[in-house]
């Protein structure tokens, strides 16, 4: 019988699990849109990566050990079919030295691991802050960000702007975590692990970039319907870039007196929008939802479901459950020329 | 008959009487009003293999929606309330249920009782945890009230608050769920106390502690463990309820409750409930090696010390679930040490089952397949449990896929492998038919692919940064095809337990015949009758060792000699 077949099957098992593990092992430096642990570019999460190695290595070995003990006793003792030996094997009820060898070598192992990780732990949580790090306060709502600058005055959502922390200066950014409302959680794998917003109960987490870019990450505690589309974006910006943000979130919302975009602005406060959302400089105060002071500097909406184009921003002003579902922004039953018109106006909020 | 005092000759049909068949209806009525410890044993697992295949029908739809990203086979809402019912349902309607259906039918027979200590609380609690289950599965249709149209539970199975509070979950479906709880908790706690009682006042002649099977052991630290844990989680329930109904504020934060206490009473109860839930798979695992490799078990005394070790640490490592909540680094580091010692007992269980089968002789029948498979998946599942310990590393697994993967592994992978290889071994017993061989191959194989397939790539996919409970994802992010194929591997296991629910329902009528002790075993469960009758044994057994049926096997060789 041809059994060709049979030996491609080891080749093809291989190739199969290569796809499988290739973006696993893109442990590329610097931002990916694949949020993998293993691709760490920020302090926590490299410390992490590193403690994370050892327990796989130490894991890695007990099970090929003991897996491999299991594996050669299932092969050598398994009962090889012989009908006329009906003899059972000898019988062993136990051995006091063996027994004792199997639970002091697991002791030891325990304690090498445990002290490793409680150092880990200790250098993350309690690490000192620096005096010169960024505070940002990170509100968790359903179902967006609010991030805050107390000591800048800046309120944006849902695009989190870090600046770069150089090796031999660093400037870490500490997060003060808060909740609005349900519990949530902040992770961004590649920057640090994940740290829950609860209500009532303020955490801390700290990040401290090596690599400018875009990190992806979302919400990792189950926060109600739309939990899985409650996205995140750190941009890690070089000083330069994040200076130049800074300067331009700083100011009030741009005045335009083109006549479609000032009508656009009557809609958005006489209508219902302003109950809930803020633009500074203007009469609208809300804080149920994002800011859009500066609407046009991110480049997604709806927490990072759509990216910020005009026909994404109207649809998703006409009809929020189209492109998420459950959202809490009601649908307002505006006619067509006023979304025309509050899309123009918020347009011009750059 | 009794007036026929003068029958004439030749007219009195003297043919012995056939046993009158009962109508549907007697029968009917026989199983409900049943006492016996066999019938409710056989009640719970039925029961518990009906929701199995609920609960597998809800994974199904879940990996469906997630074959690819962006997709809209299930809404949000319909995907969280499956995703809340799998876990509600696998975890109190089926992984409950089975193993006290387990410990209900074999305790008294493995101890040579007639039956448990209290048969009508034992009535009470079966039927207590199956209407708290129809409960649950009543708010598909009543859920949101009499106005609104049904709507299941779909706050996690977890439940966090605030969540939970009428705020973010108006209707009735978290009503339904905490009051389900509540009363399949009742019935559990009947079990567990019963189980405790049988186990310390109905022994056999001879049946001393440490000669009692292992699977004997694990049931009753498996009961003094529930009664620990369920508690904590009724008072939660009914704190729930209090702040829901009577304006209570214990989790409701918009008015200075803690959401944090939840957490902790919820995983006082969920983390030593996975102990409940394993120990009797440990149990299943000891008597089953021990026969199919023709050897005592190894180190019976240390296989206690550590099943009652497992069971004491399980209540002192809760917080493991919660390192990301912003406890003290003194309190995380505390229960990474608690978490790591687990270690130590669990792998003396696994390096005593290794050693059982050392030098013996083993044979793959079905059920031992099942075993072999518990133990290498078993491993697997402690050692992902170890790097999870590892608070750091956990900071970034946590949510993600690779806790689920690893609980799967537990639930699934130890678990459910157990319970099917103890289906396998038992069912000869119960019914006196063998469940079919072939069947029972085809049903191994398939769900040890499909069990790796999904539950292996699984992991994978939470390393690549993807969090649980999200309905969809974005095509970018480097999980469209690890999804695709943890969700093929699901369709594999479901066709394999189909397999082995036509396997069940075609061997109960047309299976081989067993006979008293088809797998030659040596607990006191073999020397009954298959099935045996109401009274279990005709006269009392005694018994002068572990396995008095291989004293009975081999008197020149007897156990009792070297215990």
């Amino acid at each position: 019988m041809d059994r060709e077949w049979l030996r491609a099957v080891p080749r093809t098992g291989a190739a199969i699990l290569f796809f499988l593990l290739l973006p696993a092992l893109a442990f590329a430096d610097g931002p990916q849109s694949v949020p993998s642990i293993f691709a760490p570019a920020s302090t926590p999460a490299s410390d992490i990566y590193g403690v994370s190695l050892f327990a796989l290595a130490v894991t890695g070995g007990i099970f090929a050990v003991v897996g491999g003990l299991l594996a050669y006793a299932l092969v050598r003792f398994r009962d090889k079919g012989d009908a006329s030996d009906k003899r059972e094997p000898a019988q062993i009820y136990g051995s006091t030295q063996i027994e004792l060898a199997w639970t002091v070598i697991p002791i030891l192992i325990v304690v090498v691991l445990f002290l490793t990780t409680a150092r880990m732990i200790f250098a993350i949580q309690d690490a000192p802050k620096p005096p010169d790090a960024l505070d940002v306060t990170v509100v968790g709502h359903q179902f967006w960000w609010e991030f805050r600058y107390p000591k800048l005055g800046i309120v944006t959502a849902n695009e989190l702007h870090v600046p770069l922390s150089p090796k031999d200066h660093p400037e870490p950014t500490y997060l003060k975590l808060y909740s609005a409302d349900t519990d949530h959680s902040f992770w961004v794998p590649q920057l640090a692990g994940k740290t829950d917003l609860i209500p009532n109960h303020p955490n801390i987490t700290w990040i401290e970039p090596q690599e400018p870019g875009l990190y992806l990450g979302q919400c990792a505690q189950f926060c109600g319907v739309e939990h899985a589309k409650m996205l995140l974006r750190v941009y890690v910006d070089t000083p330069a870039q994040f200076a130049a943000w800074v300067k331009n979130q700083e100011q009030p919302a741009v005045e335009d007196n083109e006549p479609e975009v000032l009508a656009g602005r009557r809609v958005f406060e006489t209508e219902a929008c302003m109950n809930c959302h803020a633009i500074r400089g203007t009469a609208a105060t809300g804080r149920f939802g994002p800011d859009l002071t500066h609407l046009m500097s991110r480049s997604t909406i709806a927490s990072g479901a759509v990216p910020n184009t005009e026909a994404n921003l109207r649809e998703w002003i006409k009809d929020p459950d189209y492109f998420k579902p459950g959202s809490l922004m009601p649908a307002m039953q505006l006619t067509n020329q006023q979304l025309d018109e509050v899309t123009a106006y918020l347009e011009t909020l750059k | 008959m009794a007036d026929r005092t003068f029958p004439v000759e030749g007219t009195l049909d003297l043919t012995p009487a056939r046993p009158r068949e009962n109508t549907w209806l007697e029968t009917a009525h026989e199983w409900v009003t049943t006492v016996d410890h066999k019938k409710l044993g056989i009640m719970y697992v039925t029961y518990a293999i009906v929701f199995l295949l609920v609960g597998g029908a809800e994974a199904i739809a879940i990996r469906i929606q997630l074959m690819w990203p962006q997709n809209k086979f299930l809404s949000p809402e319909v995907f969280n309330q499956f995703f809340t019912m799998h876990g509600t349902t696998m975890v109190f309607l089926m992984g409950m249920p089975m193993i006290f259906g387990f410990a209900n039918y074999l305790v008294p027979l493995m101890i040579g009782a007639r039956d448990m200590a209290f048969p009508r609380l034992n009535a009470f609690s079966f039927w207590m945890t199956a209407f708290g289950g129809l409960l649950l599965y009543y708010s598909f249709l009543g859920g949101s009230g009499l106005y609104g149209v049904g709507s299941a539970p779909d706050v996690g199975w977890w439940a966090y608050a605030p969540l939970t509070a009428r705020a973010f979950s108006p209707g009735h479906a978290t009503d339904y769920w905490a009051l389900a709880l509540i009363v399949t908790g009742v019935g559990t706690i009947g079990t567990a106390i019963n189980i405790i009682a049988t186990v310390l006042s109905m022994r056999c002649k001879g049946m001393t502690l440490m000669r009692m099977p292992l699977f004997v052991w694990l049931s009753m630290v498996t009961s003094g463990l529930t009664l620990i844990t369920i508690t904590p989680l009724t008072a939660a329930q009914i704190m729930l309820l209090i702040d829901r109904y009577l304006g209570g504020h214990f989790f409701d934060t918009q008015a200075g409750g803690s959401a944090t206490i939840w957490m902790h009473f919820f995983w006082i109860f969920g983390h030593p409930e996975v102990y409940v839930l394993v120990l009797p798979a440990f149990g299943i695992a000891s008597e089953v090696i021990p026969v199919f490799s023709r050897k005592a078990i190894f180190g019976y005394p240390a296989m206690v010390a550590a099943s009652v070790g497992i069971a004491f640490i399980s209540t002192g490592v809760w917080a493991h679930h919660m390192f990301t909540i912003g406890m003290t680094s003194v309190s995380n580091a505390f229960f990474v040490l608690s978490t790591m010692l687990v270690g130590i007992p669990t792998g003396i269980k696994i390096f005593n089952w290794i050693a059982t089968m050392w030098g013996g002789k083993i044979r793959f029948a079905t059920p031992m397949l099942f075993l072999t498979a518990f133990v290498f998946q078993f491993l697997a599942a402690g050692l992902t449990g170890i790097m999870l310990a590892v608070a750091p590393f956990d900071w970034q697994l946590h949510n993600s896929y690779f806790v689920i993967a690893h609980f799967h592994y537990v639930l699934v992978g130890a678990i459910v492998f157990a319970i099917f290889g103890g289906l396998y071994y038992w069912f000869p017993k119960v019914t006196g038919r063998m469940l079919n061989e072939k069947w029972g191959k085809w049903n191994f194989w398939l769900f040890l692919i499909g069990f790796h397939v999904t539950f292996d790539t699984m992991h994978f996919v939470g390393i690549l940064g993807m969090p649980r409970s999200i309905y969809t994802y974005m095509p970018d992010r480097g999980w469209n095809n690890l999804n695709l194929v943890v969700s093929i591997g699901a369709f594999i296991q479901a066709i394999s337990v189909l397999i082995f629910a036509a396997n069940l329902v075609w061997s109960l009528f047309r299976g081989e015949i067993a006979g008293n002790d088809p797998w030659d075993a040596w607990t006191l469960e073999w020397a009954a009758a298959s099935p045996p009758p109401v009274y279990n044994f005709s006269t009392d057994p005694s018994v002068e060792s572990r396995r008095p049926l291989w004293d009975l096997k081999h008197p020149e060789d007897p156990d009792w000699k070297y215990e």
